[in-house]
């Protein structure tokens, strides 16, 4: 565990959430979710869970995406609040 | 509303964080998660289930429930998706 | 229903293109991830969800319509049925010959191997039926999620 490296995949991460909370576009929102689950996938490979971080790539940054935009299709694009 | 619900948010959070002080460290070996059954599952598993994959042997075979109702969550999930949403072609 | 048309994209030839090559590696990663779980990171629900979006993807590029000629909806809805059976049949066959449930020991009356190693291949059969399962329900969600449960067209 390199203490730099975590730290700066951490800052990442919490901007991410930040973003995929406050952004207005919900497509976008989906994106920035999926890069969001790809940065949980690099912090959880280098902490050593590769299972987790294998499940989290193909599921969080994949599939999920995938869904949520298929899902946003089906609705209005911009949240009204 | 927003500053109260931001103020409770930030409470939250730093009583989690003043929670985690009592966590053991990272990795260490005295923890109380990796002195009772980790070294058992550690020492036993290539014996017992001849898989050098100790995160497969723990899944597979030791908490194999744990892995059915996994995979009955994730049926229920489709299940719930297809009954919700299927529409046949005649109405 | 509306809303869809302002989102489409049109087909492209470099993407079908690609998909049609891709395709193929991605299943033989998927499979490999699932027979391969014993010893290297993986196992039936990445290998699942691998094999899955090979389809999805399939989808993606072309339509729903050519992901059905390669999985049709009867083979989707019985595997996605079959993979949970598999395994909780593999738990009941357990408790059948002798066992508790989900002790695969109890499965070497059956066919003697040693009982060691059955525990070995009975977690690859109940790999087998989390893989199942996983790929079918992802492709089955994504098809009804996508077109909005008429499963012909969207996206």
């Amino acid at each position: 565990m390199i203490w730099q490296l975590d730290l700066m995949i951490l800052t990442l991460v919490v901007i991410c959430a930040l973003v995929t909370i406050n952004i207005k576009d919900l497509l976008g929102a989906s994106v920035v979710f999926g890069i969001y689950s790809f940065l949980m996938c690099l912090l959880w490979a280098e902490m050593g869970a590769v299972d987790v971080a294998f499940t989290e790539a193909t599921v969080g940054a994949g599939v999920s995406t995938i869904f949520f935009i298929s899902a946003i299709l089906r609705t209005t694009r911009r949240s009204k609040d | 509303m927003k500053a109260l619900a931001l103020l409770a948010t930030l409470m939250t959070g730093a009583l989690l964080l003043y929670g985690t002080r009592d966590f053991p460290a990272w990795g260490d070996p005295q923890s109380p998660a990796s002195s009772y059954l980790s070294p058992v599952y550690i020492e036993q598993a290539v014996q017992q289930t001849h898989v050098p994959n100790l995160v497969t042997a723990v899944l597979g075979d030791y908490r194999g429930y744990d892995t059915m109702f996994e995979t009955v969550v994730i049926y229920c999930a489709g299940m719930a998706v297809v009954s919700v949403l299927r529409r046949n072609r005649e109405e | 229903m509306r809303e869809i048309k302002e989102y489409t994209a049109g087909e492209d030839l470099i993407i079908k293109t690609s998909v049609r090559l891709l395709v193929p590696f991605i299943q033989l990663f998927g499979l490999y991830v699932i027979v391969h779980g014993h010893y290297s990171p993986g196992g039936g629900f990445q290998g699942g969800v691998l094999l899955g979006a090979s389809f999805i993807l399939l989808a993606l590029a072309y339509n729903i319509k050519t992901s059905q000629e390669y999985l049709s909806i009867g083979v989707n809805a019985l595997f996605s049925n079959l993979g949970p059976a598999i395994f909780i049949g593999v738990g009941v066959l357990c408790t059948v010959f002798g066992g508790l449930f989900l002790d695969y020991s109890a499965l070497d009356l059956l066919i003697p191997l040693g009982p060691v190693e059955w525990r070995s291949f009975g977690i690859f059969l109940i790999e087998v039926g989390v893989g199942l399962a996983v790929m079918n329900i992802m492709v089955l969600l994504y098809w009804n999620l996508s077109s909005g449960g008429n499963m012909d067209e969207g996206l």
